[in-house]
């Protein structure tokens, strides 16, 4: 590889990290002042002009806490626990694809890098594996910590993480069939079309993978490794310091990583509608260098524009819903989303045959109309107080 | 000595890289088979799953490593980890630990270990030795691999599929909690 490539490669690498950490940290204040919102409060306003330090003041409150060890934890194993819990949520955002690619002349020689960490054809398998070791972190510190409670957190986010998985890999299977590609970026190339990003094609695919996603971010509605109600604290019952600072702060890195992979796969990216019009008034009126660099830029923006909608909505849900049940959880994932997805594969493909691709609206059309259908039949029910005696 | 040496400033970087990871593979197992607490010993098999992945990459068979990954690290050992945790098997198993097990098990591994040597001594001259030319990199790609699962080898891979999926209704069968069944 040359060297200006190995040097941009590198650049784009570390931005990369370094927003991802940015947004992770400031998705702790953005989650407060949601929150807030939500409440009808204020949030985090004392820390600088609107709160805005708030993130590194609780940093600094984390690092100078007492880092506790408990006697009869298993040392290692507690320690080991945070760090891979940060180790695979950073490592994940490497496949996702953030931008076009930067071009630009060195030693007379043209080169376009493409704004991604690495491009590689099993880009989505390889999020996948990410996202099947996540649960490591969660599971190591859980049964080091020597505590029934997080014990019990911990075996939950293994069930959890599994069960959803299967939907979640299942949920995107489609979208496979439809680019014949497991690239990422080719994925997102091919919604170059404003109606064909995979959100109007895959509507059913999209709820799924959404679904899926907060459930292996294990945020509210399916925080179930954390349940404080039941389990104290879940599997961080113990943690103290900043190593329970890297268990929140990886969730968050998580739920970046997933808002960019759900914007990626089903919301085109770093398209966006006329994207060809301005690219090519840019590249006329500014040249083919800024031009396209500069419609990369906008095209950067327009994904993290995506990405923070994405992460807005995940607070959204966390102060909207009530958390499921456990065996409410277990049955949407085995018994709804699965079926769901495997029948949404079988459609998708049977429209693939006569070359329609939006007939997973089909599934959709008919479930809203059997959802219709029974709400009529069902006789008019009162409300009767749960608790008997 | 000096060979040894010479040896090693034969090596291409992918060749360090293959010693690296080999060696880091060899300890893993290892610690597999040493480590007195089944959770140490679960842990080191997931490290050697991922050695064995860096193993697949450097064949260039990037869709069999992401695979491996996903199927043993992220699920299969993530079971195993889920019920040694729930078993809690922290005391020490005194039935394992009999003079006559020891004996067996000494004398199975060692039978194993004998018979790979001669395997491997006997045949290793007969090994073909690799070229570059007429080497086809694309190989392990998922694509060319898609090919050959649905076209030359569609019926054993089809196969495979009905017997997992037997497996799979059997264990169902047997997890199942019949009517009168104790909850736990």
């Amino acid at each position: 590889m040359a060297l200006p490539i190995l040097l941009t490669k590198g650049l784009i690498i570390l931005v990369i990290f370094g927003i991802s950490l940015l947004i992770a940290t400031y998705s702790t204040y953005a989650e407060r002042k949601v929150a807030a919102f939500l409440q009808d409060r204020i949030g985090p306003n004392r820390a600088g002009p609107w709160g805005l330090l708030q993130p590194i003041a609780d940093a600094g409150k984390l690092f100078f806490k007492e880092d506790f060890i408990p006697s009869q934890a298993s040392k290692w194993l507690f320690i080991l626990g945070p760090s891979l819990a940060m180790f695979t949520a950073l490592m994940s955002s490497a496949v996702i694809p953030f931008g076009d690619s930067i071009r630009f002349a060195w030693d007379n020689v043209n080169y376009d890098v493409n704004v991604q960490g690495i491009e590689i054809n099993i880009g989505v398998l390889y999020i996948f594996g990410v996202v099947s070791l996540g649960v490591y972190g969660v599971m190591v510190g859980g049964w080091a910590s020597n505590n029934k409670f997080s014990l019990l957190g911990a075996i939950r986010a293994a069930s959890q993480n599994i069960s959803y998985e299967i939907a979640l890999g299942l949920s995107m299977i489609a979208i496979l069939m439809m680019t014949g590609s497991l690239s990422v970026r080719q994925i997102v190339n091919e919604q170059a079309t404003f109606f064909e990003w995979n959100v109007f094609t895959q509507p059913l695919g999209f709820i799924i993978f959404l679904t899926c996603s907060f459930a292996e971010c294990n945020r509210t509605p399916f925080d179930l490794p954390e349940c404080e109600t039941e389990l104290v604290g879940g599997y961080h019952t113990e943690y103290s310091s900043m190593k329970l600072g890297l268990y929140l702060f990886s969730e968050y890195i998580n739920m970046f990583v997933s808002s960019a992979f759900i914007s990626a796969l089903y919301f085109g990216g770093f398209h966006y509608p006329f994207m060809n019009e301005v690219n090519g008034a840019l590249e006329k009126s500014m040249g083919a260098v800024t031009g396209h660099n500069l419609a990369t830029a906008i095209g950067f923006l327009v994904f993290f524009g995506k990405i923070l909608f994405f992460i807005f909505f995940f607070m959204w849900v966390r102060w909207t819903l009530p958390r499921f049940r456990y065996d409410q959880l277990m049955n949407l994932g085995w018994k709804i989303f699965i079926p769901l997805s495997i029948l949404n594969v079988v459609v998708t493909g049977a429209g693939l045959l006569y070359d329609f691709k939006y007939s997973s609206w089909l599934i959709v059309v008919v479930m809203t109309v059997l959802a219709v259908m029974s709400q009529a039949k069902a006789p008019k029910q009162q409300v009767v107080p749960q608790r008997t005696v | 000595m000096t060979e040894f040496l010479a040896f090693f400033k034969t090596l291409t970087p992918t060749g360090y890289l293959f010693l690296l990871l080999t060696a880091l593979t060899v300890i893993s197992a290892m610690g597999v088979v040493t480590a007195r607490n089944p959770i140490y010993s679960v842990l080191a098999l997931i490290a050697t799953f991922f050695c064995l992945s860096g193993h697949y990459i450097l064949l260039n068979a990037q869709f069999l490593a992401a695979v491996n990954i996903i199927v043993y690290a992220g699920a299969i050992m993530v079971l195993f980890l889920f019920t040694i945790m729930f078993l809690n098997l922290r005391r020490e198993d005194e039935e394992a630990k009999t003079n006559l097990t020891k004996i067996a098990s000494v004398i199975v591994g060692g039978t194993l270990m004998v018979m790979l040597i001669m395997i491997f001594r006997a045949k290793s001259s007969q090994l073909p030795v690799g070229s570059t030319v007429g080497f086809e990199p694309n190989t392990g790609m998922v694509e060319n691999l898609g090919h050959l699962l649905y076209g030359s080898y569609i019926l054993p891979f089809e196969l495979a599929s009905v017997l997992f999926l037997i497996a799979m209704v059997g264990a169902v069968m047997l997890g199942k909690r019949e009517a009168g069944d104790r909850h736990f």
